[in-house]
């Protein structure tokens, strides 16, 4: 395979699969009314990779990881608990919880990692273009970009989530209190859901940096929302607008075109989707109500 | 325990719901306080009382949805874990989003989780339950339609299918009247007496005075403390009235000529 093919190929399967994975768990975010939340777990994620960074210097430790799902899950238990004192608003207390920690991680890695290859840029841009020169290998054996296997790691977790407990978090997204009346705990489901979020933008981060995880996350979910009434096909589109993000969005950065940050060329392409939908949608969109109004 | 079971004379069943020394408290604020009740099985039965007198609380104190700052609940004289599928809840219309992408066939279908347990989906069985709950509503012709293009009593009426479809032995609903159309309220009304005569309980938070003597058998006075409980006939005079809503005088004169009607035999 020629070297460029091969370039490109993992590009945009990396890019397919930050899509997908992330798409995967939009919706629930969406009819939660938290896709803030979402954007803080993304940012506030940080301390935890520069900590995990610090103790172990190495990019690809299982520490990294763990301690950025922790991050994730502090910021979620952080913004709950400024919410039950009743001194601040919702939108208020995510406000405040997720810069903080955000900063913290900025001040821990100019501090401390400041000689390594983790420099702020990448965090917050991510560099998904450096993702085929990541080999892995295990023992010698060569097995392709590490960002890959990750990603299609947690895919494949959210996918399983999402279909083993598809029931579980659809009656707890609607009806929480009917849900815990019937025994299905929707503390433990929105902790398992946010727990999935902090694993999703760990991997997702390191491709498209912690300003765009949330494009993935709630942008195809909230375009597929525009066109279906049920939950199945709103999870089916929501994957389906991800996935022609990250392909649209790659042609969209190419040198020929744009010439610019791949990441930025992927949430480009899924807010231009949005827009397209948004005027165009069949029954809700912009098109269809202005037909309504001349006819 | 059980020696002494045995040997219980066999007296009336026990208690379909027992709530003793009950205190829940939001932060520092009681929004119960000491309640003591015990509600009979095969009854209709009414909580009533002001605003913020703790009855949506009480609800979901029974539920178990809000930790209990003392007391405890027992439900057929068990704990409530083991009970928990007998119990059929009925939040408020409002308390959920209705434009959440799903079908009314499908919120019906959410009564059936509990029995399922965690991971099992429902499946023809369920799906012909819930076909047949909606029926019974009067609604089998709109198990399709998704839900936020249903009317506020059709909406009511998907949330009892829902809880037909639990298969309860109890039934939990907060403020089931709140809102519907009068073809509703006797729909609604007509199933509350059929789950009676089946020997099911039903306990409603209800805030219409005027009828509470002619859709409940007993009725739970509540402001914060309980001020009174037990047959409508016998409780639900113009004293306990007066102890629970203090001196609002509309109120309470709706409640009187309700009263009244009842006793002149006006009301069945």
């Amino acid at each position: 395979m020629a070297p460029d093919v091969y370039y490109s190929l993992v590009v945009v399967a990396c890019g397919i699969l930050v899509s997908a994975s992330c798409s995967l768990l939009g919706p629930f975010l969406v009819l939660r009314r938290m896709s803030l939340v979402g954007d803080a777990i993304s940012h506030a994620i940080l301390p935890g990779i520069a900590l995990g960074f610090i103790l172990t210097h190495s990019r690809q430790s299982l520490a990294m990881t763990l301690g950025a799902a922790a991050a994730g899950l502090v910021t979620v238990w952080l913004i709950e608990l400024l919410l039950k004192s009743r001194r601040v608003s919702e939108d208020t207390s995510v406000a405040l919880v997720f810069p903080m920690l955000f900063a913290l991680g900025v001040l821990l890695m100019e501090r401390f990692a400041r000689y390594v290859d983790l420099d702020p840029e990448c965090v917050i841009y991510g560099d998904i273009e450096f993702a085929p020169f990541d080999q892995w290998s295990l023992g010698g054996l060569a097995l392709g970009p590490r960002p890959l296997w990750i990603l299609a790691g947690v895919t494949l977790f959210n996918l399983l989530l999402v279909v083993l407990l598809y029931k579980e978090l659809k009656l707890t997204t609607f009806d929480p209190a009917l849900g815990d009346a019937l025994g299905f705990h929707s503390g433990w489901m929105h902790y398992i859901l946010m727990t999935a979020v902090a694993l999703t933008c760990v991997a997702a981060f390191e491709s498209v940096g912690a300003i765009l995880v949330v494009a993935f996350l709630i942008v195809p979910a909230a375009t597929a929302y525009l066109i279906t009434d049920r939950l199945s096909r709103l999870l089916a589109w929501s994957v389906g607008f991800g996935v022609l993000a990250a392909v649209g969005g790659y042609g969209l950065a190419r040198e020929e075109l744009l010439d610019c940050s791949v990441a930025g060329g992927m949430a480009t392409m899924a807010g231009l989707i949005f827009a397209g939908v948004w005027m165009a949608a069949p029954r809700q969109g912009l098109l269809a109500q202005l037909r309504r109004r001349l006819s | 325990m059980a020696s002494s079971a045995t040997l219980a004379p066999l007296t009336a069943a026990p208690p379909a719901i027992e709530v003793h020394d009950l205190t829940v408290a939001y932060h520092t604020q009681p929004v119960l306080w000491d309640v003591d009740v015990a509600m009979p099985p095969g009854k209709l039965i009414a909580i009533v009382g002001p605003n913020g007198a703790g009855k949506s609380t009480l609800l979901k104190a029974i539920l178990g949805l809000v930790p209990l700052t003392t007391g405890w609940v027992r439900i057929d004289d068990q704990a409530l874990a083991a009970r928990r599928q007998t119990l059929a809840y009925i939040p408020q219309r409002t308390s959920v989003d209705w434009d959440f992408p799903t079908s009314a066939l499908d919120v019906v279908l959410m009564g059936t989780y509990g029995r399922l347990g965690w991971f099992r989906r429902p499946g023809q069985r369920e799906r012909d339950l819930a076909c047949r709950c909606l029926e019974q509503m009067g609604i089998a012709d709109l198990a399709q339609r998704q839900i936020s293009q249903l009317s506020g009593g059709q909406q009511q009426r998907v949330f009892l299918a829902r809880a037909l479809a639990q298969e309860a032995r109890t039934y939990l609903m907060d403020e089931p009247f709140a809102g519907v159309d009068a073809t509703t309220e006797r729909t609604i009304v007509e199933l509350l007496r059929q789950l009676r005569d089946q020997g099911r309980t039903v306990v409603a938070v209800h805030h219409d005075l005027q009828t509470v003597p002619e859709y409940f058998d007993w009725v739970v006075l509540l402001n914060l403390r309980l001020v009174a409980a037990g047959p409508v006939e016998e409780v639900f005079n113009t004293e306990n009235l007066h102890s629970t809503y203090g001196g609002q005088l509309k109120i309470l004169s709706q409640a009187a000529a309700a009263l009244l009607a009842k006793q002149q035999g006006l009301v069945s």
